[in-house]
């Protein structure tokens, strides 16, 4: 148990996607200029995230790799089709988006209307595909890729509410014309992803 | 397949010239006054932490050039027969076919490399860059144009790239390419490398400043975003 609570923490505060790979900028920077719309991004990615990631598990290990065709036949057992991967990744999470869109739409109208307009940009963030990325490239298992998948994604919430409550407030202060907008938005990134920095050195 | 359909394109259209002064502009605009990443705001995502040095920061520009030139070209072609409420999923699957390529090719040649890229190549499927000019441009124009315009745009953000990687391999580990620029005798009389650079946060601030001085410079830039 306590290995997943670490995993969690890591994810959320030491590998931040944010401040430590850069993933999900674009949306980070566009969608950061108030607080409530920022709320229901994170919210929907965090939301996303758990679904995809261990879906494009799934796909991984029964699809992909190497003799995980061996339940067809054991005849496939040799073929390795990992190369494959991005391809069926985007597609599983086009696909996903697309769904948990139409089910959100029909079950829970409420949580459609707040999340609707930034459901389908999450297709293209590239902190979720980042998950799905990272979930191979260090061999998680299914219960461990859940937990990063949410930590990534509450990494990313908490990230990009800050980053809103402090553009909130700089719109009172007098910022130099040439930098306003998208240059203090990258400075500031980068001063609190140093603040974030001072978590690598913890040891879990 | 796409070469008929290319050359059929070409064919119709004999009346302009391959590098008439239009295509010539949009080939230059994203270098400068529209580059994406400093201007259109795309593509931050997935490239900042490849910069720590030169050498990824180039394989990385120019996978990106072939991948948004390409993806342009051919969604350009066969744009009128793509539905429009599945659009994406088709732009995506082109994309990623052109980004598994050129993660194999990079595998096959300069393993080294692409070790270090880790996930960054898979994530210029989902670099704004390709997506944006794709709904931006490749969707309503000529197959040659948007040929251009994806060359253009990809070079644009290999610039950035590139500066920031320049400066902080520079300043981070004193060596360009891997060649020592920073003499001995300069470490001998205590000048010290800026562990920062080899930092995250110090690719937002080079971008930071690099808008920051752009915009200073072309004040038509200033509140664009």
């Amino acid at each position: 148990m306590l290995e997943y609570i670490n995993l969690f923490i890591k994810a959320v505060f030491i590998e931040n996607m944010i401040f430590a790979f850069f993933l999900g900028m674009c949306s980070f920077l566009a969608v950061s200029k108030s607080i409530k719309t920022a709320f229901g991004l994170g919210i929907a990615v965090i939301f996303v995230n758990v679904i995809t990631a261990p879906f494009n598990y799934l796909v991984l290990s029964l699809l992909l790799e190497k003799g995980s065709l061996a339940w067809i036949s054991p005849s496939l057992a040799e073929i390795d089709l990992t190369f494959l991967a991005f391809i069926l990744f985007i597609s599983v999470i086009a696909g996903t988006v697309q769904l948990v869109e139409m089910i959100v739409e029909k079950f829970l109208p409420a949580l459609y209307n707040s999340l609707g307009i930034f459901l389908p940009l999450i297709t293209v963030n590239c902190a979720i595909l980042g998950s799905s990325l990272f979930m191979q490239e260090r061999a998680y298992n299914l219960p461990e890729t859940i937990v990063f998948a949410g930590g990534s994604g509450v990494g990313f919430f908490l990230a990009i509410v800050a980053l809103a409550a402090i553009r909130e407030r700089l719109t009172y202060s007098n910022v130099p014309d040439p930098l306003k907008g998208l240059g203090l938005a990258m400075l500031i990134t980068g001063l609190m992803g140093m603040a974030f920095l001072s978590f690598a050195g913890i040891q879990l | 397949m796409s070469t008929e359909v290319q050359s059929a394109n070409l064919i119709k259209a004999p009346a302009e010239p391959l590098f008439s002064n239009k295509n010539i502009r949009v080939l230059k605009d994203p270098l400068g006054d529209n580059n994406p990443v400093t201007v259109q705001v795309l593509g931050i995502c997935s490239a900042l932490a490849v910069t720590t040095q030169v050498m990824p920061s180039l394989i990385m520009a120019g996978s990106v050039i072939f991948v948004v030139a390409f993806s342009n070209l051919i969604i350009s072609i066969i744009r009128k027969g793509i539905p429009t409420r599945i659009r994406m999923i088709v732009q995506l699957v082109v994309v990623a076919t052109l980004v598994t390529l050129v993660d194999q090719v990079l595998k096959a040649y300069v393993y080294e490399v692409s070790k270090k890229l880790s996930v960054f190549v898979g994530l210029i499927i989902t670099n704004c860059i390709v997506m944006g000019r794709l709904e931006a441009f490749a969707m309503q124009k000529k197959p040659w144009a948007s040929f251009l315009d994806g060359i253009g745009n990809g070079a644009g953000y290999g610039l950035v790239l590139i500066f920031v990687g320049v400066i902080r391999e520079l300043f981070g580990s004193g060596s360009l390419l891997g060649y020592k620029i920073v003499p001995q005798w300069a470490y001998d009389m205590g000048y010290v490398n800026n562990g920062l650079m080899m930092l995250p946060p110090a690719a937002l601030f080079l971008i930071g400043i690099y808008i920051w001085i752009q915009r200073s410079l072309n004040k038509s830039l200033v509140n664009v975003s």
